[in-house]
């Protein structure tokens, strides 16, 4: 592997292994680095995105779309249904596959990757950063680049060690526990919502079908509501009152920052793009898309910027994006 | 379940047993005090404050208030 990089992705999620790729687009050398051991898993979402946000980045591929979306059924408190019909306007991805595929079409545009490679520092020139510090094997090593895009996710703590204030308030912060069941006799095209102060206060349940009768059953509620009791108390009493035999396949907790993007999300030598820029849409909590915009312009510009030689371009993003 | 306060102050602990390492904590926590690998995770005691939000935050209730600051 080479020694210096002139950009350096890290997190590949769906922001980073676009950014790689509108980077790599530009003809620059990039390496994207992830702290897991595999791209794509564990799968800490409840994975619906709209038609419209897929096509634009990826072809529509049946390997990873687990069930085609055209109706919301919205179940209020007293358990009374409403069902809006769109045509088919959206999927159910299975992201272990998809998030791979996004980084599969960084990689043939030319951009490495490292798997199992933590970031835990940047490197900072006359206070400009100009590389990352990170564990891989047991080891601690450094690499330069001339920009690090920061996609590290909800957990993102790359734009911090710049001097930027990016922590979540944990009012803000959409505390979320998902299972997913099989079992679930429910309709294969209908994202179910479900409402109420005593099932989801201040959020609502996800029920969304996966192929098969399996379906990702999910609820997120802010930290404030969490000093009383925890997304995982609502999620025991909702699969016991609701699906109380459904063998549970996975289970995952996981955090979305349902925030306004953050102000500064680009410095000297440092952008950040999706969850670690707080592009979420804050009403639905949906960032796959957002992520996916705000890493492809995060590329794009900072290939720009090297090709260009002008190390303030990457500044514009802001505006941009 | 013990773990060693390293400063004698620290008054929170995470359950490794029960956390996801998901980052929900990691996010919110205002003095960057968490340190979370593949699935590891860590508070730098000499950062946090005690302020408690990571409790709040995870979902899964693999935090908790420690009076004594070293037995869970
Ligand atoms: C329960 C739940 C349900 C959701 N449901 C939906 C939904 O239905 N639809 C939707 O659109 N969105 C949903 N979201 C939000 C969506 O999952 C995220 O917005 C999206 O994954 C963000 O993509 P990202 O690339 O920014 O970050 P991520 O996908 O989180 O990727 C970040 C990557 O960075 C890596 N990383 C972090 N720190 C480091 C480090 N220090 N060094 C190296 N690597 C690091 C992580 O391991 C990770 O792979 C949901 C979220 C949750 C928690
Ligand atoms: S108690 Fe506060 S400062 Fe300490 S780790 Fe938790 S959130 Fe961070
Ligand atoms: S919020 Fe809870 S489950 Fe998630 S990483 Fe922190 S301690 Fe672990």
């Amino acid at each position: 592997m080479k020694d210096k990089f002139d950009v350096i992705v890290v997190g590949a999620g769906p922001a980073g292994s676009m950014a790689a790729r509108f980077a790599a687009e530009q003809g620059v050398s990039v390496l994207m680095l992830e702290k897991d051991r595999d791209v794509g898993y564990p799968v800490r979402c409840g994975e619906a995105i709209s038609k419209k946000g897929v096509e634009e980045f990826i072809q529509l591929d049946e390997k990873w779309i687990a069930s085609k979306i055209s109706k919301f059924s919205l179940i209020s408190p007293d358990g009374t249904e409403s069902l809006i019909e769109f045509g088919e306007s959206g999927y159910i991805l299975d992201r272990k596959i998809f998030d791979y595929e996004l980084a599969k079409s960084a990689a043939n545009c030319g951009a490495q990757i490292l798997t199992r490679a933590y970031v835990n520092g940047l490197l900072l020139e006359d206070n400009v950063v100009a590389g990352v510090k990170y564990e891989y094997q047991g080891e601690q090593k450094e690499l330069k680049s001339k920009i690090v895009i920061g996609a590290d996710g909800v957990e993102s703590r790359i734009g911090r060690w710049a001097g930027l204030e990016t922590f979540t308030d944990f009012r803000n912060m959409e505390c979320c526990v998902q299972v997913t069941a099989s079992n679930i006799k429910v309709d294969s095209n209908t994202l179910y919502f479900y409402f109420g102060k005593n099932v989801a206060p201040g959020g609502y349940f996800w029920v969304f079908p996966k192929s098969g009768y399996s379906a990702n059953i999910g609820l997120g509620i802010s930290g404030m509501e969490g000093k009383k009791r925890s997304a995982l108390y609502y999620l025991n009493s909702f699969m016991e009152k609701n699906f109380p035999d459904a063998p549970i396949l996975t289970s995952v907790a996981g955090g979305v920052p349902s925030t306004i993007t953050l102000k500064r999300i680009s410095i000297p030598g440092m952008v950040l793009a999706g969850d670690a820029a707080r592009q979420v849409n804050p009403l639905s909590g949906g960032g796959i898309s957002s992520g996916m915009i705000g890493g492809s312009i995060a590329g794009r510009i900072a290939g720009e910027s090297i090709k260009m030689n002008k190390p303030d371009h990457i500044l514009t993003y802001e505006k941009v994006s | 379940m013990y773990r060693e306060s390293r400063t004698g102050k620290l008054l929170i602990d995470i359950l490794p047993g029960k956390c996801d390492f998901c980052g929900c904590c990691v996010g919110i926590c205002p003095e960057d005090a968490i340190e979370l690998k593949e699935a590891e995770i860590s508070i730098i005691d000499h950062r946090c404050t005690n302020c408690a939000k990571c409790i709040w935050s995870c979902p899964v209730e693999a935090i908790k208030f420690n009076k004594e600051g070293i037995l869970v």
